[in-house]
């Protein structure tokens, strides 16, 4: 968060603070949809992916998704909420067009999590916000506008598809924690490979509840809800306005402007924005589905979700530093993505220096990534060959420099870093008495800049050196060749 | 079932029972409107279709060539499945119901959709958008409802399968008033798939025919798990038919003393009486039971039934499918318009209250207290259920009464289903069978409970009554099978 340059910031109050809870929707990444046997994906023509269940026909029934269940088991499981042995689903009923039953099937009394507490870093710091509950429900359609027309159409590709929405405490206090905290649901997710927590296709949606009130105090004030807030970007903007509204008013003693509504964010006017008129008063008259069983678990099947569990970040966090001895930097960078991690940890497996690997995965690696624009499961480099390149470099076979082109070689024609190495001519010449030969002869031809360094001129010496490597054709270990051209000249020469 | 044999024996092809089945239909449904589609191409086409197969040696399935009905809330790749509501008028299902599926899968014919009140909403079949359906044994009559075309159908005509559906006695009573035999099943027996939801909790499909044995084949025709109903049960479908014909002698019969209430008409608690009799004579025990929370079954079936149903119908919204006003400006005026014009006086009424009882404040008063009532109705029963196999009395404190005659009084026709609710709310098999007639000549049923999955128990008692009585045999004056050779 940015001080203003110029005025009192609101947020900077040292008299007023927030008070932040989030309910973060999160599409789960099942085959198929959670009430029927449809397929769940994106990017199909409107209405594709439908069935009398998901279009709300008469007549239709709904079934549970085991998948969608275990899911969020295991992520209630990763959180350490309860998991209470009976769960059911509710009808909440409302009106609109992408809602073709009239009603949603969610979950209300009885979710399948229960509690929990969710640790994430803000500024190397540790932070803990607690769950209220993790339920699942299913998505809504989409309403579409066509500018200049006067009908508007509904899509139900996404009617009915799998969605969790985990509910925290108002244990947040700035926007920069809300947005760690979602950072870190978003990395648990992708580690127990839930969702895709694709945000521009909105797998990862937010609501934030927020309130302020006088610095200290531990009642809560009148809330306002910001929906639908989809990249970590807005729902930290969205807050820092809100916030600053709110804090704007109470410091004016204008508090009673501040009611419980929700507001909708505007990016680019940068501002929050009653949705009055609009939201009426809602009863959703929830009551048990009738059409589904409630689910009762046993403790077993309970266990061996658990058994699935992969290690989390933290967890992973932790070993990364203590049993690798990576800096706390590098290993956050390797732990945010469970695939870079998974990959550098195969790399170890076959290479024990987690640093250097470390190095190479988080910046040749990464960079290759990026200019391919291909996740690492594509890039065609197995993990063992990675190694065998970095391992290459500490040996000194090849330069830092050329190793980068080895490793496109590499992800081009997915042949060995040794082979490539030779084939390219990039092998670095490490060999001493070789070395010494050729440094012997660039002395004997440069006496000049050989007196220069004599006489302490250090520039000279990289002339020196440049000149072993054109001798070479740049393969010669430039670290190498500088002590030698030390030794041989500062000794006398042997005859 | 008789035609079935004679279609097997190939002393009749499918086409003959299936022609045979529309010219009853063409004699009776003027005087009655029992039916609302009738489809002699499609059937026609069908049963030609299994006549080949037949020719061909092929297994064409246990029920080859019979002709079926099915109440029109049964969704159907034929024609409109209208649920007897202008919402629904033009709506085409693109699917078949399990039940629709498993008779077709089993050779059986579709030849017409009946008529019902709107919804499943009724115990006359006077609330169907469309017309009224007359009783076969005096057309001044109700046939009774919800399934009151099916019924009509059952007695006054033959060779044919009707399915009804059941959510506080809309199989037996209609049974009861037009002398069929109508089975609600356990609930769970029968999957739900593609029946037009009223009261997902209660709803239960079954056969109404003109004998119990033929309840039992179609029970053990369209019986068992469904993948696309979790709420079937998957428990192992018994031979039905087989075990409809064991004998009854030591099974324990209670007579409840609350299934006799006040206002009962004499004639029908004498002829329900003089049943009971038959069934001692028979060998079985008959003793007096209680079921002490009788009295409260109907408040808490007519608000489980409407909260469930103002959830069931919300779909009907005029977005996606069916009744869409044309007078309409705007989204909420939409929705208002195409549900007022769509829904019929008894449906709204229910979607009033059930989005009442469901509302924040009046939530725990009503629908809580109705379903802590309906766990009471089904302790009754628990406790009954430990000294005797079955439970009988009357399906109805009264046979079936004139055209208009409650109509205008939802309360006095909500009383006719006092003694067919508590097996919904129960989740218990019920059936009615006929046990005689008033001096006016219409029929009076008796009601046979069971135990929760022993539907079995049920269909035994109700056939060893109709293997000592011929109440059921009796022909109503409008009848389009009387001098015909099928009657079983
Ligand atoms: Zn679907």
């Amino acid at each position: 968060m940015s001080a203003a340059a110029a005025g009192r910031d609101p947020l900077e109050s040292t008299r007023f603070e927030a008070v932040i809870g989030l309910e973060v929707h999160v599409q789960l990444l099942t085959r198929t949809k959670m009430f029927c046997r449809c397929e769940a994906r994106f990017g199909t023509e409107a209405n594709a992916l439908t069935c009398p269940v998901c279009l709300g026909l008469p007549g239709s029934l709904p079934c549970i998704n085991r998948r969608a269940v275990e899911s969020t088991v295991r992520v209630g499981l990763a959180f350490g909420s309860e998991i209470p042995l009976l769960t059911k689903f509710d009808r909440k009923s409302y009106f609109y067009p992408d809602l073709p039953k009239g009603y949603q099937i969610s979950q209300k009394d009885d979710p399948i999590c229960k509690g929990g507490r969710v640790e994430f870093f803000v500024d190397g710091e540790i932070r803990v916000a607690r769950l209220v509950r993790i339920h699942l429900e299913e998505d809504a359609g989409k309403n579409i506008h066509v500018e200049g027309r006067p009908e508007s159409w509904v899509d139900l590709n996404r009617a009915g598809t799998p969605l969790m929405e985990v509910v925290s405490e108002p244990d947040l206090r700035t926007p920069r924690e809300a947005g760690d905290y979602m950072r870190m649901l978003r990395q648990v997710m992708l580690y127990l490979g839930v969702s895709d927590c694709n945000m521009e296709e909105g797998s990862l949606r937010c609501d934030c509840n927020v309130s302020t009130r006088l610095r200290g105090a531990s009642h809560l004030e009148t809330r306002t809800e910001i929906k639908n807030l989809n990249s970590f970007l807005n729902v930290e903007k969205a807050l820092e306005h809100e916030i600053a509204r709110q804090i704007r008013l109470r410091e004016t003693g204008r508090e009673a402007e501040i009611v419980q509504e929700t507001r909708l964010y505007d990016p680019d006017r940068g501002e929050t924005r009653s949705m009055r008129g609009k939201e009426e008063a809602h009863d959703y008259r929830y009551f048990p589905e009738p059409d589904l069983a409630p689910l009762v678990f046993s403790p077993e099947w309970i266990d061996g979700l658990r058994a699935t569990l992969p290690e989390l970040p933290l967890v992973r966090l932790g070993r990364f530093q203590e049993d690798l001895g990576l800096s706390a930097y590098h290993a956050d960078q390797l732990v945010r993505d469970k695939e870079i991690a998974d990959y550098f940890e195969r790399c170890v497996e076959s290479y024990r220096q987690p640093q250097s690997v470390g190095n190479w995965v988080l910046n040749a690696l990464r960079e290759e990534l990026r200019s391919r624009g291909v996740g690492i499961e594509d890039i065609g480099v197995a993990p063992e060959r990675f190694a065998e390149l970095v391992r290459a470099v500490d040996d000194g076979a090849v330069s830092t420099q050329k190793a980068r082109d080895v490793l496109r070689a590499m992800a081009d024609s997915g042949r060995p870093a040794a082979e490539l190495i030779r084939e390219m001519g990039v092998e670095q010449i490490s060999d001493d008495s070789f070395l010494r030969g050729v440094v012997q002869d660039v002395i004997a031809a440069h006496p000049g800049p050989v007196e220069d360094v004599r006489r302490g001129k250090r520039n000279s010496i990289n002339f020196l050196v440049g000149q072993v490597m054109r001798r070479t054709k740049g393969q010669a270990n430039p670290a190498m060749a500088m002590s030698l051209i030390d030794e041989l000249i500062g000794s006398p020469p042997a005859e | 079932m008789e035609i079935r044999d004679r279609i097997r024996r190939g002393e009749m092809s499918a086409l003959e029972a299936v022609d045979e089945a529309l010219r009853q239909l063409d004699v009776v449904n003027p005087r009655l409107q029992a039916a609302l589609q009738i489809f002699p191409d499609g059937a026609r086409t069908a049963a030609a279709a299994i006549d080949r197969r037949l020719a061909a040696g092929e297994d064409a399935g246990p029920l080859a060539g019979v002709p079926f009905t099915v109440k029109d809330n049964f969704c159907t790749l034929e024609g409109h499945t209208t649920a007897g509501s202008r919402i629904l008028e033009s709506f085409a299902s693109p699917y078949d119901a399990t039940a629709v599926r498993k008779l077709k899968e089993a050779g059986a014919v579709c030849v017409a959709k009946t008529n019902l009140d709107e919804f499943g909403m009724g115990s006359s079949t006077e609330n169907s958008a469309f017309h009224v359906t007359r009783n076969p044994w005096k057309t001044t009559h109700v046939p009774g409802g919800s399934s009151g075309g099916a019924a009509a159908l059952a007695v006054s005509t033959g060779g044919m399968i009707h399915l009804g559906s059941d959510t506080g006695g809309s199989i037996r009573q209609p049974s009861a008033c037009c002398g069929a035999s109508g089975l609600k099943p356990t609930y769970g027996r029968v999957s739900r798939y593609g029946l037009v939801a009223f009261a997902s909790s209660l709803d239960q499909i079954g056969p109404i025919q003109s004998s119990a044995l033929d309840c039992a084949l179609v029970l053990e025709t369209i019986a068992g798990a469904d993948p696309m109903d979790s709420t079937s049960r998957d428990l192992p479908v018994p031979r039905y038919a087989d075990e409809a014909q064991q004998d009854i002698r030591g099974l324990r019969l209670g007579v409840p003393a609350e299934y006799f209430p006040e206002g009962i008409e004499a004639e029908v608690e004498e002829k329900v009486r003089a049943a009971i009799e038959v069934f001692r004579e028979m060998g079985a025990e008959v003793r007096d039971v209680s079921l002490p929370h009788t009295r409260y079954a109907n408040p808490a079936y007519v608000l489980v039934s409407a909260a469930e149903a103002s959830s069931n119908l919300a779909r009907y919204d005029g977005v996606h499918y069916g009744r869409r006003s044309v007078s309409a400006s705007g989204l909420v005026d939409m929705y208002c318009r195409s549900r007022g014009e769509g829904f019929g006086a008894e449906v709204k009424r229910r979607i009033l209250i059930g989005t009442f009882v469901l509302s924040s404040g009046y939530y725990d008063a009503y629908y809580l207290t109705a379903l802590r009532v309906r766990n009471l109705i089904r302790q009754d029963f628990e406790k009954v259920y430990r000294e005797v196999d079955a439970v009988v009395c009357p399906t109805s404190p009264v046979p079936a009464f004139p055209l208009g005659d409650r109509i205008d009084d939802p309360l006095k026709l909500y009383a006719v289903d006092v003694l067919t609710v508590p097996a919904n709310l129960a989740s218990l098999p019920g059936m009615s069978i006929p046990c005689g007639f008033t001096s006016e000549a219409l029929p009076v049923g008796l009601q046979i409970y069971g135990r929760p999955m022993q539907d079995e128990i049920v269909l035994r008692l109700a056939c060893a009554y109709q293997a000592r009585t011929d109440h059921h045999l009796r022909a109503p004056p409008v009848c389009g099978w009387r001098g015909g050779e099928e009657g079983g």
